[in-house]
């Protein structure tokens, strides 16, 4: 008997709807009643769309029957809430924009809509994406469908958990420091972050513009492969998209782990990573060497500064990029002002959660005259000497290996309250944001129950050899199959 | 003590494209408010900015124009401050990298000589919105419908030294964008501003006293009416033992006089930084070159050719170069008449530039085209008419009442030159006037203005006066 719908991968339910086993609306059906009687748990949605998609899915049923079936012609997606879309709530977790209906639709989400894809739903995040546990959002914390009293990572948590509590096939997600990664490795989904450029921000919710970048939390490296090829490529609209030829990403899969040179930086495995998540992901580079591919020693000497290095470039441009928040054209504005100094200083400062403040507060003091030099300078000048450490180490290998996470995750409420400790998480991730490098996370295994995540790093333009790499690792393995008891 | 000002000038002129600078929103003048603010303008979520390639083509005319060097590379900053008229709470503008640098041009200074005008920098910007505070009781309204209009920012050195030599800087500046096409350069709807830095230092000091910015400054005359106040006033406060305070000045024309914005407004902190948003503009040489090679004839070269090639003087030849649209008109018309090209620029200058400015009309819009204004000026010149009668011939073809042949024709203003006629009226005239005759004869010589005036009364002033002159003075004698 074949599995339940929701059980199916997206590229498993491709199949499903191009032999006729079921419609998209049957599909989507049964996806909405999960989000249903799932999500009160989770909290992983802050807006379902359960209308337009069954429109969505009607008419990727006619347009299939027509015989103009999409690439994901009727898939069920969800979209994290920082995407625009048009007529659609699009809150960025924020109660600044409780009220924000988009005129406008993100590239991506047209991207994917024009491909076919059924949308279920917004997911919850953390606020502008600033966090890594997704209890910033004003809309309460997700929780882990693998312990619903544990985090499910951020800022995508939504998505993640979406994912692997199988209430959608796949999610779109951001990364600016590791938001897709993170929370892919908490909830042991796969999470793929893009080449900087690859996907157009158009339509996404700028955090930290040269920082953010577009990318998928799905079941399978399959999924995220099938996912990309739609929404990568240039975009007229964002001057930073980069026009590159976007290769068919599923080709990748059917190469083997031979020959791969696979970097291991030393610095990834230092005292702050959990001896048993390491130990787990010591474990997949043994599986990743005994099938054909080259483990090799790699040092990236500055990556130890990239954490305080992120924690003034992210929060610098965040300062700027969340100025237009000012309660004048759009979102949260206060109540009864009194002048105009009143009117900016109440709306944002109801308008925004503590984080987004402090973080603002930062980036604001990092820009400032006298400070400048000291912070914003010295950021970017070690940003590049990190690229440049990433740069020299992809001479010698094809991709880098490592953990994504230094411990599995942690209980809603542990780190809230020391954001230093909170910021620690990204320490594996960030370097690839800061270098513009694509990366992706693939489970590899539990500790106390908990997944944790085997993170790849590749050079510019690498989506595809770490496609490769994951995929096969998931064919050697059956970790991003396993499904969390009560979501089975 | 004598006191010298120092004066430079910061001209925001705004380039003439057909939609902004980051999005393709149009910058048409005089739409409903906010009817021109697409949702880049509007600083929505999530919207990017994407640089329209025209304003880099026109920022670099204007730098070879000035004989600058356009940069290869420059950079988009974010200029950071709140306003209800800035939606995105920051300003990208160019700000440590501009785009064009190290210009120069030049003016006549007091003295009749050249002058040299260093021009510092002109950078790229975004045009902010208005605020607009009439009819909405304590409330302001926002107009977006400006917001992201390019603006080409250009600073001179601080190498002016009177209120009539930065005058003289921005007229010609406002001709140089003109002839260059970049900018239309119309004061009155803002798309051509300027902010005056206005200090003194006593004569032969070489240091810069403290300067003031004057903003505001919306017209030639205010210009030079608001450098020629804060001079007086600095003065005083200097010469009274006081200091001049560095600050920015608004100039208001109804009270003729400057005063201190807020001081509020001068503390920001913009927190300048490189827009990751967009990339650093990058231009290479070819480019440059082949630009250079679209430039057209400049205000100087276009003067010292009609001076050089028409031989006419030298005011009549800035105020023919002043634009380049009459400019090439008195090109056309030198080229379709036989009449001498002084003879021409004069007609232009006074009589053709007279009628236009009295309609309020630019020269495209002038119901009497070159070649037409060419066939008065050969009749002139053949003597079929004078000067005189030029100018009421020339005022019917105004009124479109037809060439200029057919209106001597119809009115019968040809001029008499048949000189058996003019000696009849002569005759006419001196047998009227013996009174006169005898005083003339006695000596009062300037009466011979008298008779031809007489002798032009009688003809309706078709008579040749050289003729009538000549005639005159031989029947007298």
């Amino acid at each position: 008997m074949a599995a339940e719908l929701h059980q199916r991968t997206l590229s498993e339910l491709a199949a499903g709807l191009e032999a006729g086993d079921f419609s998209s609306v049957e599909l989507t059906e049964a996806l909405l009643a999960r989000v249903a009687d799932h999500d009160g748990e989770l909290n992983a949605f802050i807006t379902v769309t359960a209308e337009q998609a069954l429109a969505a899915a009607r008419a990727a049923d006619e347009a299939r029957a027509a015989g103009n079936a999409g690439v994901l012609g009727g898939l069920p997606l969800v979209h994290k809430d920082i995407f625009c879309t048009r007529d659609v709530l699009t809150t960025c977790g924020s109660r600044m924009l409780e009220n924000f209906v988009s005129p406008y639709n993100a590239t991506v989400v047209d991207r994917l809509a024009g491909a076919g894809a059924v949308i279920l739903g917004k997911t919850n995040m953390d606020e502008f994406a600033m966090g890594s546990s997704n209890e910033t959002s004003y809309y309460g914390p997700v929780r882990n469908p693998w312990h619903l009293e544990y985090s499910p990572g951020g800022s995508s948590g939504g998505s993640a958990a979406a994912v692997a509590a199988r209430l959608a096939p796949a999610a779109t997600g951001t990364d600016t420091g590791g938001s897709i990664r993170q929370p892919a490795a908490l909830t042991g989904t796969v999470g793929l972050k893009p080449t900087y450029g690859r996907v157009s921000r158009y339509g996404m919710i700028a955090f930290a513009s040269s920082l953010d970048q577009a990318g998928v939390i799905t079941r399978s490296s399959a999924d995220a492969a099938l996912l990309l090829g739609v929404m990568a490529g240039f975009d007229e609209r964002d001057s930073t998209s980069i026009d590159h030829p976007v290769p068919d990403y599923t080709a990748a899969l059917s190469e083997s782990l031979d020959g791969l040179r696979i970097g291991v930086v030393k610095q990834h495995f230092d005292d702050g990573l959990d001896a048993a998540t390491g130990a787990a992901v010591r474990e997949a580079l043994a599986v990743l060497e005994a099938n054909g591919a080259k483990l090799v020693d790699v040092d990236l000497p500055n990556i130890d500064l990239s954490v305080p290095t992120y924690y003034v470039v992210a929060p610098a441009e965040c300062s700027s990029n969340l100025s237009r928040f000012d309660g004048v054209r759009f979102g949260h504005r206060a109540d009864n002002p009194e002048d105009l100094f009143d009117l900016y200083c109440r709306s944002r400062g109801e308008g925004f959660g503590a984080e987004v403040k402090r973080r603002i507060m930062t980036g604001t003091y990092a820009l400032s005259a006298g400070y400048y030099d000291a912070y914003y300078l010295k950021a970017q000048q070690v940003r590049h000497l990190i690229a440049d450490d990433f740069k020299s180490a992809f001479e010698k290998v094809d991709l880098i290996a490592g953990p994504t996470s230094p411990t599995p995750a942690f209980r809603l409420g542990d780190k809230v309250d020391d954001p230093i400790t909170m910021y620690l998480n990204d320490i594996y991730t960030v370097g690839a944001n800061l270098a513009g490098l694509p990366g992706v996370s693939t489970p590899c295994g539990f500790v106390d129950g908990l997944p944790v995540g085997l993170h790849l790093v590749g050079p510019h333009w690498g989506e595809e050899v770490l496609i490769r790499c994951a995929h096969n690792y998931e064919q050697l393995t059956d970790w991003h199959r396993a499904c969390p008891e009560d979501f089975s | 003590m004598s006191w010298e000002v120092v004066i430079g000038l910061e001209i925001h002129t705004q380039l003439a494209t057909q939609s902004k600078i980051f999005s393709g929103a149009s910058t048409a003048y005089g739409a409903e408010p906010n009817t021109q603010a697409c949702l880049v303008d509007l600083g929505y979520p999530g919207v990017l900015p994407v640089l329209n390639e025209d304003v880099v083509r026109m920022a670099a005319m204007f730098g070879l124009a000035v004989n600058a060097s356009v940069a290869p590379r420059s950079v988009f900053a974010r200029k950071n401050y709140f306003y209800p008229d800035l939606p995105k709470g920051y300003q990208i503008s160019q700000y440590e990298l501009p785009i064009v640098e190290h210009g120069e041009l030049f003016i006549t200074a007091a003295d009749g000589n050249e002058k040299r005008i260093g021009i510092t920098r002109a950078h790229l910007e975004e045009d902010a919105g208005k605020s607009t505070h009439e009819g909405l009781g304590s409330f302001s309204g926002i107009d977006l419908n400006r917001a992201g209009t390019p603006l080409l920012e250009i600073v001179s050195e601080p190498d002016l030294r009177s209120a009539k030599e930065a005058v003289a800087y921005m007229r010609k500046i406002h001709s140089i964008v003109r002839y260059l096409g970049i900018s239309d350069g119309n004061m009155q709807e803002g798309s051509f501003r300027c902010d005056a830095n206005v200090s003194m230092r006593p004569r032969g000091q070489q240091e810069f006293g403290t300067r003031t910015e004057l903003k505001n400054l919306n017209s030639f005359r205010f210009v030079e009416k608001a450098i020629n106040f804060e001079i007086e006033r600095q003065i005083d406060v200097i010469e009274d033992g006081g200091e001049v305070v560095q600050e920015t000045r608004l100039y208001d024309a109804n009270k003729d006089e400057t005063r201190p914005m807020r001081s509020k407004e001068e503390a920001n902190d913009y927190r300048y930084f490189p827009d990751p948003d967009l990339l650093p503009v990058e231009i290479d040489a070819a480019y440059v070159e082949a630009l250079r090679e679209t430039l057209p004839e400049l205000p100087d070269a276009k003067r010292h050719r009609f001076i050089d090639d028409y031989g006419i003087r030298a005011d009549d030849a800035d105020i023919l170069t002043a634009s380049r649209a009459l400019g090439d008109f008195y090109e056309e018309v030198v080229a379709a008449t036989a009449g001498e090209p002084q003879g021409v620029a004069n007609f232009v200058v006074g009589d053709f530039m007279g009628a236009l400015n009295k309609a309020g009309l630019g020269i495209e819009e002038s119901p009497v085209s070159a070649a037409a204004l060419a066939g008065l000026l050969d009749r002139i010149k053949d003597q079929t008419i004078s000067g005189k009668i030029a100018k009421e011939v020339f005022e019917a073809m105004w009124s479109g009442e037809g060439s200029a042949d057919e209106i001597i024709a119809a009115k019968g203003l040809k001029q008499i030159t048949d000189s058996s006629a003019i000696e009849a009226i002569v005759d006419k005239v001196i047998e009227a006037n013996p009174g006169q005759v005898a005083e003339y004869k006695a000596g009062k010589e300037k009466l011979i203005g008298y008779f031809v005036g007489q002798v032009m009364k009688e003809t309706g002033g078709k008579a040749n006066p050289g003729q009538v002159n000549q005639v005159l003075k031989q029947k007298l004698s």
